[in-house]
């Protein structure tokens, strides 16, 4: 009986440590003393110091934070506006719409980054922070657009009925009553979009102009230039980052499931 | 036209794809008047009330509020208001925007919506609760809310749809007061929804009994107890017994049918039934009357007692003429010198016995 019960964790140690002893390395060798990342010199912050130093990562801090800013934004913007649309409309037109609007999530980002460069160059957009925010923008609608539709499809519709029978029209209704109700799942969608555009590179590097240097796109081209610990002190503040924005979102989510039925059942 | 009419639905009708699910409703409601739709679920009594409010549209019919038509119009343009089934409290506001809710919108002053909800509150006695959120509530004081922010913009006709439904048995009556309390003070029109015929005898002026998206008996509650005009309003309302029978002969103002071993007797005026022809004839439980030996010159049958039930104070009788006839006699008290498989003679006052579906269409 006893190792029928240990045999599942010991399972799942294994699994965990192979999937997060190499983020433990980094952060751990972010701290090393030593110039050569597989040599342990002794514990220090100066990578950290020296991160704070660099001019350029940190414009490429400056530049990723702006492009996550902006596109989870429109993408909050758009996802949450094409939720609500989509519970107006009929049923086999809303999955239609529902599998269209999530392809960004399903094709694999090397060729979204392919289909952007190309749409983009016949366009003939100057490559630079605007492309960024599009593709970004692009990506990120998808997420929003899910959640929030969940959240819709979870409200109980008298809500906004009982709002218009007491005299709100529907535009009214819609920001007295539909949009706090539904703000939890607009804000975790951003979040959850403001993270995915914080650190992809695929799509980043088919669509960044000359100048403009993203966060993850400057890490990737240090990497060719061989590895410093100041880039692993960078990753430890990013993973770091991520995650927090990342149990954020999932706190939202957690809002998200109260109050969101009618108050009937508590009752019975 | 009437001045005192408030309300008048013309025809409506109303189909969900297939499904029609109203089916000509006409109903004219005066100023004050408590009407109740009662019907199973699934009958249109929601679709009804929602048409009124405006939540649905019609697919032919009009729907008329103080004379004007308002078919067309959005729900927020018109002077009706609604309690929800499940109430629909908005969840992220305390009791006192839920309430202050409809004046917000009409941009009354924040000192008079303070007073006005203060009102409200006090009317459904909840003074104090104005900070609580609608889960903080019990189900009783949730529904409370929801009337008070449904009266406080003092709506023309307010609509409720089965609002002591998910309530227990005691907290509903003691609404069924209330709401009775409630309406006479304000002296509004309710349009009421239950499918508890209880609730519909105690409460309304009128009682609109729905089946299967029409109007079936729209009249007094003592009309639709009393002289029900389908069987399936006997048995709904109050359980009747129903008893099959051919007519033997009429006189001016009753006719004469028989059934199993006996002769029936059953009020009638104003209709001619030819010899012969069935006639349904629907008997309350508590008008039958048991007796052991045949009374003179009484009419009624010969049956065996097969059950006897005691519940909530009133003794029912199962009564049987083989496979052909099954009766259900109550009546107060437990006192009964009859026991399982006596024979027993059942009679009754012509004047109880209602012959019904005489005419489908009436």
């Amino acid at each position: 009986m006893k190792n029928r019960t240990k045999l599942p964790n010991i399972y799942l140690g294994i699994v965990t440590a192979i999937m997060y002893l190499p983020i433990l390395i980094v952060i751990i060798y972010s701290f090393n003393e030593s110039r050569i990342s597989s040599v342990w010199e002794g514990f220090s912050f100066k990578w950290y110091a020296d991160l704070f130093r660099d001019k350029s990562i940190l414009d490429a801090l400056i530049n990723s934070i702006i492009l996550a800013s902006l596109s989870s934004l429109s993408a909050g913007v758009i996802g949450t506006l094409a939720a609500v649309g989509m519970t107006k409309v009929k049923l086999r037109t809303n999955s239609t719409v529902e599998y269209i609007a999530t392809l960004p999530i399903i094709i694999p980002e090397i060729i979204l980054g392919i289909i952007f460069l190309l749409y983009f160059s016949l366009l003939g957009l100057r490559f630079g922070m605007t492309t960024l925010i599009i593709a970004h923008t692009t990506f990120c609608v998808p997420y929003v657009l899910i959640l929030v539709k969940a959240r819709l499809a979870g409200m109980d519709k008298s809500f906004v009925e009982a709002a218009r029978d007491l005299g709100a029209s529907g535009p009214r209704a819609f920001f007295d009553i539909t949009l706090p109700l539904i703000l939890p799942a607009v804000a975790s969608g951003m979040l959850l979009s403001f993270a995915m555009s914080f650190d992809d590179v695929v799509i980043s590097v088919f669509v960044t102009g000359v100048n403009v240097n993203t966060l993850p796109l400057k890490i990737y081209t240090s990497l060719k230039t061989g590895v410093t610990p100041k880039i692993n002190a960078l990753c430890t503040l990013m993973f770091i980052a991520t995650i927090i924005l990342i149990m954020l979102s999932a706190y939202l989510g957690k809002l998200n499931r109260i109050n969101t039925t009618d108050s009937k059942e508590e009752t019975l | 036209m009437d001045n005192n009419l408030i309300l008048k639905l013309e025809g409506i009708e109303k189909s969900f794809g297939e499904e029609k699910v109203l089916k000509g409703i006409d109903l004219s409601v005066a100023h004050g008047e408590f009407i109740t739709l009662l019907g199973p679920s699934g009958c249109g009594k929601t679709t009804t009330l929602r048409i009124i409010a405006g939540l649905e549209t019609p697919d032919r019919g009009r729907v008329l509020l103080e004379g004007r038509d308002v078919t067309d119009e959005e729900p927020n343009t018109r002077n009706v208001n609604t309690v929800f089934q499940n109430y629909a409290l908005f969840p992220h506001m305390n009791v006192e925007a839920n309430v202050g809710y409809s004046l917000r919108i009409k941009r009354v002053p924040k000192k008079e919506i303070v007073k006005r909800v203060e009102e409200a509150l006090e009317l459904v006695r909840l003074t104090g609760f104005e900070k609580r959120m609608p889960n903080e509530l019990s189900g009783g004081q949730r529904q409370r809310v929801a009337i008070a922010r449904s009266v406080i913009n003092q709506p023309k006709v307010l609509l409720l749809d089965e609002p002591l439904g998910a309530l227990d048995l005691q907290l509903r009556r003691e609404m069924q007061t209330e709401l009775k309390r409630l309406q006479t003070h304000l002296g509004i029109t309710f349009i009421y929804i239950t499918h508890d015929q209880e609730e519909a005898l105690n409460m309304s002026d009128r009682i609109a009994v729905m089946r299967d998206g029409v109007f079936e008996q729209l009249g007094s509650p003592s009309d639709v107890y009393d002289r029900p005009r389908t069987s399936y309003i006997a048995t709904f309302v109050g359980s009747a017994n129903i008893i099959k029978g051919k007519v033997v002969k009429q006189t001016e103002d009753s006719v004469f049918f028989s059934c199993c071993n006996g002769t029936g007797i059953a009020a009638l005026s104003g209709v001619t039934l030819s010899e012969e022809s069935e006639v349904t004839v629907a008997l309350r439980r508590e008008h039958l009357s048991l007796h052991k030996e045949k009374p003179e010159n009484a009419h009624g049958f010969w049956t065996v007692i097969k059950e006897k039930r005691f519940s909530g104070g009133i003794l029912q009788i199962l009564l049987s003429y083989g496979d052909d006839l099954e009766l259900i006699s109550s009546k107060q008290g437990l006192d009964s010198d009859m026991t399982v498989g006596d024979n027993v003679f059942v009679t009754w006052n012509p004047e109880n016995a209602v012959p019904v579906d005489l005419d489908g269409d009436q």
